[in-house]
This record gives C-alpha cells, sequence and structure tokens, in this order.
C-alpha cells in the first residue's frame, strides 16, 4: 500500500493512476477543513503541470493528475512540501482570510413533502416509529423537535465540499463541536429523495440538487432551485453556470414556514427568484476565537 | 444530412472522450466508458480523436442514413448488418444514403460502439458533448436517443476513408472471467485482513446493478475492522467522513455489494472506499455485463503507471498505422 505521511499528518494514497488522495483528519472539524482549504489554494496558486483537478473536501482533498506529465509520486512529494509550508496557519494565523459569501437559503423544515417520502421509507430508517426530525432530536440529546429545529437553523452553515452530483452542497455548522448536530445515514439508503429536500448525514447538512437515491435523514425542504440546467433564474444565467453555490460559501438557513416557502415557489415560477447574499471576509482564526460574534457580523452583512 | 434513429436499442448516448474541470462542483467526467474501443472507432473512420460517437449497450441501435458517409462498429462482439449484409466490426465501412445499420445478438462483451465520420453534432456542454443522463446534460437532448431522433453529423472529419482494419492482435478479446487490476489503498485499512484478501480472492458476479454510473457485485462477504467511528462519519462501519471518490474507486456499502464507480458515478461520498481500479482496465470493466464474473488482482502504482503507458503507446501505434 502507498501510504506515505506527511509532516502535518496528512495521510497520503494513490486513487488509481489518476487520482491523489490526501486525508488531513478522520474525524471532522473546521481546523482540519480549513488545512485542506489552504493547502488546496496554494495548490491552486502554484499551477503545477499535471495537477488537473483539485478537490477539497471535508477534512480531505483530492487532486486528478495526469500522470504522463507529473509522476504521481512526485505530486505526492510537492504536497507534502506545501503542507509543510503551509502547515495549520490557515487556523492559528490572523492574516489568512477567505474572500467569499454569505447566502440567505429559505428552507421549511418539518415540511410535507419530504414528509410524505421518509413515512414511505420507515422499514430502512433506524426509528420506524417515529420521524427523522424527531430521532435526530433525541439522540442529539433534545427535549423538543422544535428546540431541535431551532438549533439546526440557530447558526450559519460553511460549505466545506461540493459533489455528490453537481450543485450539492455540504454545510457544516459553524458552531463549536459540542453544539454540532450528528446523526447516522439512514440503515438503507432511500431509493426516493425529493428534489431540494434539506438532508443531515453524519455532521453534514444537505440540499440535494436533483431528485434520486439518498441516505441522509430528511428534514426539510428548500423551496429555491440550487441546480438550473437550463440557467433560467437570473442568479444561473448571470453567473453562466447550472449550479449555485461554491465551495467556501457560508450558507443562513433561513426558517419559513408554508406560505414563506410557496412565495419562493412563485418567484421560481416567474423565473425571477435571486438568493440574497453579501460578500464576507472570512477568518477561520477569528472565527474559531469567537464563533457566535463571527456568525453575528456576518448576519449583519447579509441582513441589514 | 443526418442519421434517423429507427430503433435506440437498450440505452445509447453520445459519448466522447469526457467532461473534465467540474469533478468540484460535482459533475463526473461521463464519456466513453470503454474507452479503447471509442479511440479505435474514431481512428478508423478518420476522425480527430475527441470526436463524438454513439455507445450502446447489450442491444445495437437500427440507424438509417440519409447520406454517404463511414462508420466503424467497435467494442463488444455483435453481428452488424447494413441492409441486412454482415459488416466486419473493428473496420471501417461505406455507408450509402438509405442504407440501414443493424445489430443482431451481443455474443461477447456488453458496449459495442459507432463511430461515424465527422462525429456527432450535438452541442458542447462544460467541454463535452458527452451525455450525463442523471441531470439531463449533454449528449442529444441529455437523454439516451429515441426512436424518431435525427443525428446530424459534426465537422470533425480529418481523412474519412472505409476500408481501414485494425489488426487482429490489437482486437480485445472476452474471457469469461474479466481479470480487473486494481490499487489497494485509500480507506482499505477499514477492512479486515482477511476481508481484503477475500476480495481479491473471489470471483465476483455482475448484478443486475450494474450501468454508467457503477458496477455492482455479489459473491462474498468483507468485514469492516471495528472502530469507535469518527466525529462526521455516520455511525455505520462502512462509513468514513464525506470525502472525494476517486472514478474507478470501489465501496462496500454494508460489505456485501462492492460498488466499482464508472464514468457517471457520484463524485464523492461517505462509504470507505478499499481501492481503485486502473483506468485502462474501465474498458474492460465496460464490456462485462450482468451475471459475468470478474476477479480483482492487485497491482502497485509502477505497475498501473505501465499499464497505462503500454496502453497510450498502442493507440498511438494503432492511430500511426490507420492515418
Amino acid at each position: 500500500m502507498a501510504v506515505e505521511t506527511g509532516e502535518a499528518g496528512i495521510r497520503y494514497d494513490h486513487g488509481g493512476d489518476e487520482f491523489v488522495y490526501a486525508e488531513v483528519s478522520t474525524a471532522m472539524s473546521l481546523p482540519a477543513h480549513f488545512t485542506a482549504l489552504a493547502i488546496t489554494r496554494r495548490l491552486a496558486q502554484e499551477a503545477i503541470a499535471g495537477v488537473e483537478e483539485i478537490c477539497p473536501s471535508n477534512a480531505s482533498y483530492m487532486v486528478r493528475v495526469d500522470p504522463d506529465r507529473i509522476h504521481p509520486r512526485d505530486l505526492v512529494r510537492e504536497l507534502r512540501r506545501i503542507e509543510s509550508e503551509v502547515g495549520d496557519a490557515a487556523s492559528a494565523d490572523p492574516s489568512f482570510t477567505i474572500a467569499t459569501r454569505i447566502v440567505d437559503v429559505p428552507i421549511m423544515l418539518n415540511d410535507p413533502w419530504t414528509h410524505e417520502v421518509l413515512m414511505k421509507f420507515r422499514d430502512r430508517h433506524q426509528d420506524p416509529e417515529g420521524t427523522d426530525l424527531d430521532y435526530g432530536a433525541r439522540i442529539n440529546g433534545y427535549d423538543t423537535t422544535e428546540a431541535f429545529i431551532d438549533a439546526l437553523a440557530g447558526s450559519p452553515y460553511l460549505v466545506t465540499m461540493m459533489g455528490f452530483v453537481p450543485g450539492l452542497p455540504w454545510c457544516f455548522q459553524l458552531v463549536p463541536r459540542e453544539r454540532q448536530v450528528e446523526v447516522p445515514k439512514y440503515v438503507r439508503p432511500r431509493t426516493e429523495t425529493p428534489e431540494r429536500a434539506f438532508g443531515f448525514g453524519g455532521a453534514f447538512a444537505v440540499i440535494y440538487p436533483v431528485k434520486g437515491a439518498g441516505g441522509y435523514q430528511l428534514f426539510g425542504s428548500a423551496p429555491a432551485p440550487i441546480f438550473d440546467a437550463a440557467q433560467e433564474q437570473p442568479d444561473f444565467a448571470e453567473n453562466d453556470s447550472v449550479v449555485f453555490f461554491r465551495h467556501g460559501d457560508v450558507i443562513n438557513f433561513r426558517r419559513v414556514d408554508e406560505a414563506g416557502y410557496d412565495e419562493v415557489r412563485e418567484q421560481v415560477a416567474a423565473k425571477r427568484w435571486r438568493y440574497r447574499t453579501a460578500p464576507v471576509e472570512f477568518s477561520p482564526s477569528r472565527f474559531l476565537a469567537d464563533p457566535d460574534g463571527t456568525n453575528a457580523a456576518m448576519l449583519e452583512a447579509l441582513y441589514s | 444530412m443526418s442519421i434517423l434513429v429507427r430503433d435506440p436499442g437498450l440505452e445509447t448516448t453520445v459519448q466522447d472522450t469526457g467532461r473534465f474541470g467540474h469533478y468540484a462542483i460535482g459533475f463526473p467526467p461521463s464519456g466513453a466508458l470503454d474507452s479503447f474501443a471509442y479511440h479505435v472507432g474514431n481512428a478508423l473512420v478518420g476522425n480527430a480523436p475527441g470526436a463524438a460517437g454513439l455507445e450502446a449497450v447489450y442491444l445495437g441501435p437500427t440507424l438509417e442514413f440519409t447520406t454517404d458517409t463511414v462508420i466503424a462498429v467497435t467494442g463488444a462482439d455483435i453481428p452488424a448488418t447494413l441492409d441486412g449484409e454482415a459488416i466486419p466490426l473493428w473496420e471501417s465501412v461505406a455507408v450509402r444514403a438509405g442504407q440501414t445499420l443493424a445489430f443482431g445478438q451481443l455474443t461477447g462483451g456488453a458496449r459495442p460502439y459507432v463511430a461515424i465520420a465527422g462525429g456527432i453534432d450535438v452541442p458542447t456542454v462544460y467541454g463535452s458533448r458527452s451525455t450525463y443522463t442523471l441531470v439531463g446534460m449533454g449528449g442529444f437532448g441529455g437523454r439516451g436517443l429515441a426512436e424518431g431522433d435525427e443525428l446530424v453529423p459534426g465537422e470533425d472529419a480529418v481523412a474519412p476513408r472505409a476500408g481501414r482494419r485494425l489488426a487482429d492482435d490489437d482486437v480485445p478479446t472476452y474471457p469469461e472471467i474479466a481479470e480487473l487490476r486494481l490499487l489497494v489503498g485509500l480507506h482499505s485499512y477499514r477492512l479486515t485482513p482477511d476481508s481484503l484478501e477475500r476480495f481479491t480472492d473471489t470471483a465476483w458476479k455482475v448484478t443486475p446493478d450494474a450501468n454508467r454510473v457503477g458496477y455492482r457485485y455479489r459473491g462474498a462477504e468483507l468485514e469492516f475492522v471495528p472502530r469507535e467511528q469518527p466525529f462526521g462519519a455516520g455511525s455505520d462501519p462502512a462509513n468514513v467522513t464525506d470525502c472525494g471518490y476517486p472514478v474507478g474507486s470501489v465501496q462496500v456499502p454494508g460489505g456485501v455489494e462492492p460498488i466499482v464507480l464508472l464514468q457517471d458515478a457520484v463524485t464523492g461520498g461517505g462509504y470507505a472506499t478499499l481501492g481503485t481500479v486502473v483506468s485502462v482496465d474501465r474498458d474492460r470493466l465496460a464490456q462485462t455485463k450482468t451475471g459475468d464474473r470478474t476477479r480483482f488482482v492487485s497491482v502497485d502504482l509502477d505497475e498501473a503507471l505501465t499499464i497505462r503507458r503500454d496502453r497510450a503507446a498502442q493507440l498511438d501505434r494503432i492511430r500511426t498505422a490507420l492515418s
């Protein structure tokens, strides 16, 4: 097995002849993510020949390599060099910041559409008697489902990975570890998930861009599209992209009721839905020192 | 000037070399699963290397040509006919306006490819003409071909000519048990040593769940090393903190059914990956079908790179010989 471990403890391995995998940590944490982020940003800047695609993920990253231009072992050597140069600076050094944006994402929790689907698949769930939200509340130590919903929508999330299918954001809540929600995936994946379902699996919230199979707990539904193949909505047309989210986006899931949900759907039907966004300069070190203060400042920028 | 789809077969899609550069936002590459058959097809008809062609599976399409052209059928062992007359595989053939290409029953492999002089003119989406049906993008309207569709030949012809033939030695054979070479690693430490051994000792059977997204196999049960799951991964022992999946990587949800991810697969997720099939052997995999047996053979990185170089040299030699 071609495993190497670098100075900051990153584990490297080869995914066949075309991919190199670098695992910062087996566990998810914001510092591990920020390290992966800092290394992949540097790697992109260096524009090393043979580095074809860089895919930052939650606590790891992956590089698609053209082995005809750089030997994958030489690439690992370069990655180890960057690892030793960057180290944990992303979390420790106040001068490391990410120019990104905070996005307002309406969400209806405990909605009728995902409820209908999740009730169909109780035989694949840990708790066939209840709902996914009731189960999530209980195993995370919340007295009521309402209190659990408040926690889910109570603080913004960071998009720490994109993928699975085009445009799906993996969102990690920007709160200290003891406040983070964790739920298992379904015992056996569902064969059905509604488009725009808001799901949760492991420590990650997601929105499913398109309908399909899925194994995350179903908690709600987003009225606005995050994937738009025809680029009909102005956000997608203006960015000339079929996906809305980007790695590094900060998302505030804003709770809406059914009337609020319908209001967004009407704008979507009229092809004039626009996400509310505001630019932010995200500093991992400042965030880690004062999570709630940093979140409050970002929300102020978004809604003021 | 067009090609009329009289019968699409089971699922026939427009494919090229693939859609690259968007893996990080969740776009798998798509593109021809059997890259060798696809590239040789283009070389035979005299197309530029990236011209779009047709990939079928199990059943070939029935196509009526309304213009004179040159075609080549490569890939699976399947009888092909023009107006009922048998035509050779792995050889470029002249087609006259009004003739119909049809296929008989597959005798080996799984996926026939049809290269057409000039390629197929469909819009380039995110840098490729390949079909990605999951989100309905690329290819012909983002979907498999349907009866009544009209394909328009593209402009990627360099030197179209009938009568070019692939040397017999270069024609792939499809033995009963497919051997796929793979690099063990990534999260292979999650499986017990016994299970890893069992993985390469077993002649796995391709299940009905075998398509452009991935191939699922049955044949043995694999066990995970017990552990306290790291934060973020979820409680199932098959789960890891969600990460990127290499194309060709092998995961084992539940320990029962290994899945090899292919060109239309999800780009990431939370299942432990035990290794990755070398890129060249995805061609061989693409020519296996439900019920076929497959064995995984462990190779190291240097062997994987040699396999890759040998295939590139072979294609170069073939292109030179056919030019």
